[in-house]
């Protein structure tokens, strides 16, 4: 995974909440094997609105989402991670993220940052004043800053740790195989199995 | 202190735990399906990694498979090839798969529990929300993304954070013709579709007790749509009785009973929120929105966003109502619908379909009106026939579909069309779920055999 140390970029205000995975990429989108090209099914229900954010020549070349409360909620599909990043944006802002959405996120390497709902207020009107205003987001000293405003926003450590280094999650856990090991070897015999196959 | 329920399950799968890090949890059992695991293997096979416990994962086809004709091959090039991939890496990396045909085949989340390889206690992943409705056994199961499926692919393990713990308490006694699917609807709305978030919900009370495994597995199902990556229920009698001769049922039952009887919030535990809901006034609920939290008891109307203070609730109203092509004022029971579906791993399980051919037999349906039924799982499918199910449902004017996930999330050909309304038994009624511009409200199976017949929101007490 590649390092995510600071990024900066301009924004693009999507003003809507409960924005759900079926909105970020709906199913038909899902039935590549590979984890390139799902761009264009992202927000596809709306990008045939010229009105549609996306669609607004001021907002072309934006980065960093900033969205309504509840981003992300409804489905596992880590594809919706993949279509944000595929389109290109680095980093998402929003008030509140569903778990799923944001526990993909983090592993993928796609920033997502929690505001305040005033914060997130406060960017919109900064970016739709001036589309071409510049949002650092910044691990290392964990702030938003725009304008000459910063914002500080929580992210525990390790997640910040394992972001800032690029690491590979698993092979992290593969350094504690000896305590899997003797977790199995301690584990109750009536613990189903799926092999062999029993009818 | 004592603990809960979960926190038990939990700490009993502790591999490894440190300050300031996730706890590395063990993971008992994977479920795999062909849509998010593609490229979990491809990970795999980059970094020339196996699987580390074949015997502990289990795969099927569900999302993407055609529901007719389904021993041709599959029309839609993309779809066919996402399904040959599964299979490919199902042999290459020696895990056990039902494929289309298979009497196992199914919704992955109907298959898991009638093989009997959902037991209590254990810690359940899949890359897909709704592996919550395992939770219904006393298990901690959670959805999660592409890369963590890889991640317990290789190591059986994931870090994961500790979840706070929230208790729902449903005291009371459901009135005839309100069920399970109503309890869950009524406690999104009651909490809203992020009021779950960062939670694991253990639903407890007398109307939980009184519902079957199926009912159980409807109300877990839907924890995700109350933001929450799980919900379970403590295992009791019903729970073991199901399990009990199910292929996979443990060969030391009472050993492992003994163990499960362990499995209860004990007395002395906290919960960071309770939530308590009234069984006794609980009417038959649908959803008028675009997402879950937006329901409502059928006997009401469709609300005025203007009554609405909290602003972002209010926007969001609106946009509901102009996707939805709806009237604020407009009783419920005056939608008519163009399409009904019986299914999905919320309402696809024999009881489902016992519940809904028993309020259409003998009936017709609506003029105008498709019904599709596609049962959880080949096994359900086989079960409903042997019941003469498919023939009251054929009599009716239904379709009798094979297994899958279907027009639930309208990934394969099984979609609604632009602007058309269903009534289904499903999960999600997001825009453009069912298929592009479509239009949901999510129902129980009685309110959506009793819509089939009146083709406008209904439930069997209306006929």
């Amino acid at each position: 995974m590649e390092k995510f140390i600071s990024h900066t970029g301009t924004g693009v205000p999507l003003r809507r909440s409960n924005v759900d995975t079926d909105q970020i990429i709906p199913a038909v989108y899902l039935k590549r094997v590979t984890r390139s090209g799902f761009e264009d099914g992202l927000f596809a229900a709306w990008r045939n609105d010229p009105e549609f954010v996306l669609n607004q020549v001021q907002y072309k070349s934006g980065t960093v989402l900033v969205a309504g409360p509840e981003f992300g909620t409804g489905s596992s599909r880590e594809h919706a991670v993949w279509a944000l990043q595929n389109y290109g944006f680095k980093v998402v802002i929003s008030s509140r993220f569903a778990d799923i959405f944001r526990g993909n996120s983090l592993k993928g390497g796609l920033l997502t940052v929690i505001l305040p709902q005033a914060a997130v207020e406060a960017i919109w009107l900064a970016i739709e004043a001036d589309p071409t205003t510049e949002i650092k987001v910044d691990l290392d000293s964990r702030t938003v800053s725009y304008n000459g405003v910063s914002v500080a926003f929580e992210l525990d450590d390790y997640t910040r740790w394992r972001l800032m280094e690029g690491l590979d999650d698993i092979g992290l856990t593969l350094k504690q195989t000896d305590s899997i090991d003797a977790f199995e070897a301690k584990r109750a015999s009536y613990k189903p199995k799926t092999l062999p196959i029993r009818i | 202190m004592g603990k809960t329920l979960a926190e038990k399950i939990w700490d009993d799968h502790i591999v490894r735990s440190a300050q300031g890090e996730p706890d590395l949890l063990y993971i008992d059992l994977q479920l795999v399906h062909e849509v998010t695991s593609a490229q979990a293997f491809d990970g795999l096979r980059l970094a020339g990694r196996k699987v580390r416990r074949p015997d502990l994962t289990i795969a099927t086809e569900d999302h993407n498979t055609p529901t007719i004709d389904i021993l041709k091959p599959i029309a839609d090039p993309v779809s066919r090839l996402q399904i040959e991939t599964l299979r490919n890496n199902a042999k290459e990396f020696g895990i056990r798969i039902h494929s289309l045909g298979d009497a196992d085949q199914g919704v992955v989340h109907v298959v898991g529990p009638q093989l009997g390889i959902t037991q209590p206690g254990m810690t359940i992943v899949c890359g897909d929300s709704h592996t919550s409705t395992h939770g219904a056994f006393g298990a901690i199961a959670f959805g999660i993304g592409t890369s963590e499926v890889e991640h317990v692919l290789a190591t059986q393990t994931l870090p994961s954070s500790r979840p706070k713990m929230m208790a729902i308490n449903v005291e009371g006694k459901l009135k005839t013709g309100v069920t399970a699917k109503d309890i869950i609807l009524a406690i999104i709305a009651q909490i809203g579709t992020g009021g779950g978030q960062g939670y694991i919900i253990e639903y407890r009370g007398s109307a939980i007790r009184d519902l079957s495994m199926e009912g159980r597995m409807t109300v877990c199902n839907m924890s995700i749509e109350a933001g929450a990556r799980a919900g379970l229920i403590a295992p009791d009698q019903k729970t073991f009785d199901y399990i009990k001769g199910k292929p996979h049922a443990p060969e030391d039952f009472p050993v492992a009973q003994s163990y499960w009887e362990t499995l209860f919030s004990d007395s002395d535990s906290k919960f960071d929120l309770e939530i308590t809901l009234n069984a006794d006034v609980l009417e038959p609920f649908v959803t008028w929105g675009t997402n879950p939290g937006q329901g409502l008891p059928l006997n009401g109307s469709v609300p005025n966003p203007a009554d609405i203070k909290d602003s972002e609730e209010r926007g969001a109203a609106e946009r509901a109502l102009e996707y939805m092509g709806l009237t604020a004022g407009t009783p419920l029971k005056k939608i008519a619908i163009d399409t009904v579906f019986l299914g999905s791993c919320t309402n696809g399980r024999i009881e489902d379909l016992r519940a809904a051919a028993s309020v259409v037999e003998g009936k017709k349906i609506a003029p105008k009106l498709r019904m599709l039924v596609v049962p959880g799982s080949e096994r359900v499918r086989q079960q409903a026939m042997k019941e003469g199910l498919d023939k009251v449902f054929l009599d009716f004017g239904a379709e009798w579909r094979n297994a899958g996930c279907s027009m639930c999330l309208g990934m394969n050909p099984d979609q609604l069309a632009v602007g058309e309304r269903a009534a289904s038994t499903s999960n999600r009624n997001f825009e453009g779920r069912q298929g592009k511009g479509g239009r949901t409200h999510l129902v129980s199976p009685l309110v959506a055999a009793a819509t089939a017949i009146r083709g406008t929101l209904s439930s069997p007490a209306d006929l």
